[in-house]
Parts: structure tokens; sequence; C-alpha cells
């Protein structure tokens, strides 16, 4: 990993929220929701993070977009700390993020035009007198009419709304762009049509995208790389490809397993994993994933540090008795 | 079809009165459900999955939602013409219905234990002591783990695929004929959403009920389903069993639906296929093909004024016949 840009990396990320108790409101403990993360992103690369509801995921977007404050490690945005109090910020109009639900993040009062104005105002990088013109050229890249800027965003669709929230972000002509669930909230046909505009524009315009998602078939489909996330650790990164046909880790491969295929011809073997992804707050202590397995190795994780090990090239698994 | 029918619905329209006026939500549809038969009905948000759920439990929204034409005739009598006494003597006896949000299901200031203990109170003539009882076998029997200390808790204390694991128990409860499944796994995650698809295949199984399940996820039908009906715009399109609806897609929405779906064994970074525009609104449908302004064709006007009807391509596959969107 030297040719390439490195244009995000992650260094040993701990993202920890107190947990409050008692009548003084005092910190009884800790939800450990990122523990000890670490990731590299490459420029114009395409990094997926999946994992189930409340593995963390999006509290690392949200770190590497400033908006939640890391309890220790690095990030590092084009060799420049980003995380800490005294870094600056001016790395924010380089890293833009969209969100999940469009309806939620546009704000309804607000034209179209006025949301896409925003950020060029606040940046001040676009003059006054010129900035309608960009919003159209925005509307346009993302294939909406320029027209559009007069109208608010009830009069759009769920897929319309999702492009505004990407012509939002490319606004500000930003290297990485955070995509937290861009299309889990849409329908099949339209989700579709938003996951080709995303590849479309990172030809286009070069973007990097750290993407997360639950579906796992939409994130193998637009990856480079895959990191699987699970209880607030990355147990697998590598090339999307790899991680499809040789995962390493038994939660990759119960995960892969999970997805349905629509194929009825095809009646595989459904690995189901017992019981729910356990609580970040009192997480067990050898392996999360062996613990809820009941794997007879368990026992010999207890209290062991688990590391990353690279099994093949770029192809890290967090080592542990029961699980690789 | 040789099966004996369960569920016979014909004809069924149905429609909202809204700000914009009166908007067709189901336009004459038709289907069967057979005895242990397991019937998928799929399409996109607003295709009128749900309404056709609710008008099978005559839970329609009143007085905006009303049934304008078409009966459900299950197990031979009309659901349409039963009195809500009646009624309610069917719903949760013999008709079971899981919910897609498990939590907006159940009632968060009861246990699961009491919740469960009404639906024997109301439709089996014993007392409190042994609904209870029930209630707990019943929990044991969808998976629950400790069922007798958890039937004390309420919704909130459980994780969501438990939930869903319990309004699965009360739906199955009495062991009804017929499980109307409405998007049941959509709220959860997919390893949770495989057990809990496993659980209700292993239920239908040991009960011989009939499951009229509700999805948007094509992968979810494939792996569950006898027969599927593609839903578009308020009426099916195409009726076909799985296997055949897979290999020979006829209707060019279900094969638009088919292949826009990213699947793990496709090349990555391929452009997807799309489904040119999108759903139609309720308000500004023709009467004729609905598909056409996403077909890509055009079409003439007396396809647009009068819709094409249903035609058995092959054995069992019905297809709306538009000349321009089906393959006859």
């Amino acid at each position: 990993m030297n040719a390439p840009e490195e244009l995000l990396k992650i260094t040993d990320l701990r993202v920890h929220f107190p947990v409050r108790g008692g009548i003084f409101r005092r910190a009884v403990g800790s939800c450990k929701a990122v523990d000890r993360v670490s990731l590299v992103l490459q420029k114009g690369q395409t990094l997926g993070l999946v994992g189930e509801s409340g593995c963390g995921k999006s509290t690392l977007a949200k770190s590497v977009v400033k908006l939640v404050e890391p309890t220790s490690g690095s990030i590092k945005f084009k060799n420049q700390e980003i995380a800490g109090k005294k870094a600056q910020n001016n790395f924010r109009k380089n890293v833009q993020m969209v969100f999940q639900d469009p309806a939620e993040s546009l704000n309804s009062r607000m034209t179209v035009g006025a949301i896409l104005e925003e950020p060029l105002d606040i940046h001040h990088i676009v003059e006054k007198n010129v900035r309608s013109e960009r919003v159209a050229e925005l509307l346009e890249q993302v294939g909406l009419s320029g027209s559009a800027a007069n109208r608010y965003p009830f009069e759009f669709s769920g897929g319309q709304r999702q492009r505004i929230g990407i012509a939002r972000a490319l606004a500000l002509q930003p290297e990485l762009l955070v995509l937290d669930e861009p299309v889990s909230a849409l329908d099949v046909s339209v989700q579709s049509q938003v996951l080709n505009l995303l590849m479309d524009l990172q030809s286009k315009l070069g973007l990097t995208y750290l993407l997360i998602a639950h579906d796992l078939a939409v994130v193998k489909h637009v990856s480079d790389i895959i990191a699987v996330m699970y209880l607030g650790k990355i147990v697998e990164i590598g090339p999307a490809e790899e991680i499809y046909l040789k995962p390493a880790h038994a939660y990759t491969k119960a995960l892969i397993s999970a997805i349905p295929i629509p194929d009825p011809t095809k009646k595989r073997k459904r690995v189901i994993i017992p019981g729910d992804v356990p609580s970040p707050i009192n997480p067990p202590s050898g392996c999360a994933f062996g613990h809820r397995v009941g794997s007879s190795l368990y026992p010999e994780s207890v209290g062991k540090k688990l590391d990353m090990e690279e099994v093949s090239t770029g192809h890290f698994v967090l080592q542990c008795p029961c699980c690789t | 079809m040789e099966t004996d029918i369960l569920l016979d619905i014909k004809g069924l329209s149905v429609s909202f009165e809204t700000d914009e006026g009166r908007v067709q939500a189901l336009d004459s549809v038709d289907f069967q459900v057979g005895l242990g038969q397991t019937l998928g009905l799929v399409g996109e948000s607003g295709c009128g999955k749900s309404v056709t759920a609710l008008s099978i439990m005559r839970l329609l929204p009143k007085p905006v939602g009303k049934i304008t034409s078409g009966r459900i005739h299950f197990q031979g009598k009309d659901l349409l013409e039963l009195s809500a006494d009646g009624m309610r003597q069917v719903r949760g006896n013999e008709i079971g219905m899981i919910f897609q949000e498990p939590m907006n299901a159940l009632n968060p200031v009861r246990t699961i234990g009491d919740q469960l203990s009404e639906v024997f109170l109301l439709h089996q003539e014993i007392g409190v002591k042994e609904a209870w009882l029930k209630s707990v076998e019943m929990l044991h029997d969808v998976g629950i783990p400790a069922p007798d200390s958890r039937a004390f808790e309420y919704p909130h204390q459980l994780s969501g695929g438990m939930r869903q694991r319990v309004v699965i128990a009360m739906a199955l409860a009495c062991r009804p004929k017929l499980v109307i499944a409405d998007e049941p796994t959509t709220a959860l995650d997919v390893t949770v959403q495989a057990q809990i698809l496993e659980l209700l295949q292993t239920l239908q199984k040991q009960l011989g009920s009939s499951v009229l399940l509700i999805t948007h996820d094509l992968g979810v039908i494939a792996e569950t389903c006898d027969e599927v009906c593609v839903m578009y715009a308020g009426r099916i399109v195409e009726r076909a069993s799985t296997v055949e609806l897979f290999a020979n897609p006829r209707h060019a929405y279900t094969r638009g639906l088919l292949s826009s779906i990213p699947r793990l064994d496709r090349i990555p970074k391929t452009e997807l296929s799309t489904i040119d525009g999108m759903v139609p609104g309720l308000s500004d449908l023709n009467q004729g093909c609905r598909f056409a302004p996403r077909s890509g064709k055009v079409h003439p006007q007396a396809l647009l004024d009068q819709r094409s009807p249903l035609q058995e391509v092959a054995e069992g596959h019905w297809v709306e016949s538009c000349p321009l969107c089906s393959n006859l």
C-alpha cells in the first residue's frame, strides 16, 4: 500500500459513549460503539462497511465527518489529523455525507435551491451571482432538471430526494463522500438507479466513497474493499471479491449465507446464527461472536487481546481461536 | 388448481377517500391460496400489497377506505358478508396476522404473556391460568429462551427479533388456517431475518397452515413461496409458480424488478439495469396499461384506455396481456 494516495487513514479508533446512571448522572459504564478500528482508504476507491444494526457502522461514519468526537485514536485525512479538539476544521469541505433517510435530512421549509446554496454560502466558494448556475449544474449532475431548484423537498419522490441529498454533498466538490445507508429507504427499482448514479459520479469526478450498508449484495456490487463489523470491531477486511469468495471469519460466512438469494432453484444451506448481537455496553469478555454462537472454543478467547492478521495480500482477519 | 382452495379472492377493488378525491388502491385483484400453500405478494411501496392484507382482515381504515367490489371467500364463506362479531371470530382465530413493525403491533404497557393470553381467552373457553400456561408454551414454540420468566417482560425489554417472535406466537396461537405475514422481516437484520423465516417455515409445516407472505424482497420470495403474484399500481400483473416466475418472467415489470437487484454473483461495478421513472401515484392512474410510462414503449391510446385482461400463457402462469409490456 504505497503507490496510490492514502486519502483516509484510521488508526486504533475508539468511540466510547458514557452510560449515565444514579441521581448525579455519573458515568457508570461505557458503551464501546467503536473499539480499536483501523482502516485505510485510497483515493478513488470504495470501501463498503457492513454489519448488523448496533455494530457501530454509523458511529464510525459520523466520526469521519467529525459529528462524533472519538475517545482515542487517530483519523487522518490527507495526512492531516482531524480527530481531537485541536484539529483544524478545513477538511470539512472535502468530506461530505449523504444520509439514510432523504425525507428527514432535507429541511422541508427550504427550497431545493436554498438547500444546495447553503454549503456554498457557508464556505464562500462560489460568488453570489453565479450560485444559481452552480445549483442548476449540480441538479443536472444528479439527473434532475434545473427547474427543481424552486420546488420543496416534499414535491419529490424518495429516489429524487436522495438525488438532492447527493447533490448537496457534491456542492463543495469534496474528495470523500461518506454514504450512510444511501439506498436502504428506497424501492428496488429506484435503488438501482441511485446506485448507478453513484458509480457514474465516482468515475466522472474521481470520488472516494465510504459506503455503509447492511445489504451485502449492494455493498459487494459497488465496493473495492469490504470491511465487516461486529460489535464495534472490524472482524474482517479485504478485497470485495475475496471476502465474498473466501470469507475467513465465521461471522462473515454466516452473514453471507443469511442473504436470501433471488433464485428459487438454488436451495442452499443456511447457516442460522442463534441469538442477537450482544449489547456493546456489557460485551462478552472474549470473542463476541464465539459467545453468541456458543462455540466450544469460546473459553480460549477470554482475556486474550485479539489482533488482526493478514491472511493474504490486503485481507485481514481478526484472529481468535473460535472463529477463524 | 387441483389443491383445495382456502382463500379465494375475486375482483377485489378498494378505494380511499383523500383530499385529492377518490383514489383506487386496488383494481379487481384475483387470487387464490391453496391449503398448506405459501403465496407471495411482491411489489414496490404503494402497489397495494398491504391494502390487500387489510381488506382480507377487514381492517381498512374507516371511513376513508372502502371495498367497492369483489368478494373474499374463506373456507366457503364470504368474509365481506360477515357481521362485525362474526369477523372478530375469524381474526386471530382462523386467520392470523403478522405485522411489519413488531414494536407497533405490541402494547408497550402490558407484559407479553398477558397479551398472548388475551388471544386464548378471546377464542377458546379456558381460564386465565390455563391461558397463561398455553402462552408460555407458545413462547417456547417460537424459540424464546426461558419462556416462563420472559412472559412477565414488557415488549421494550426484548430485542427486535424476539419481539417479532412474540408477534408470530400471537398470530399462530389459535393454530389459524391462514397466516397473513405483512413484511415480517423488513425491520430486521439479515441474520435475524434468516432465523425468523426458518421459524415461520417450520411452524407452517407443523400446523399445516397456508401463508400469504407480503414482501418487497424477491430473495425472500424465492426462498419461501410456492407461488407468486407480482403487483403494480393496484393490480396483479403476473402470477406464476415461483420457479416459473424466476425462470420465465413474462411481464416487463417483473423482468425489470428481477434484473435491477444487485446480486452477489454479478460482476461488480457494472451498471445495474433499472426501470425508468418511478412508481406512479395512485391519483393519476389510467384505466389501461399502468406500466406504459415506464416501459419505454409508446402505447397506442386504446391500450391506455382499456385494461388488457390476465391471460394464461403457460399452465398456472398468468400475465396481464398488454401486447407491448408482456411476452405472450
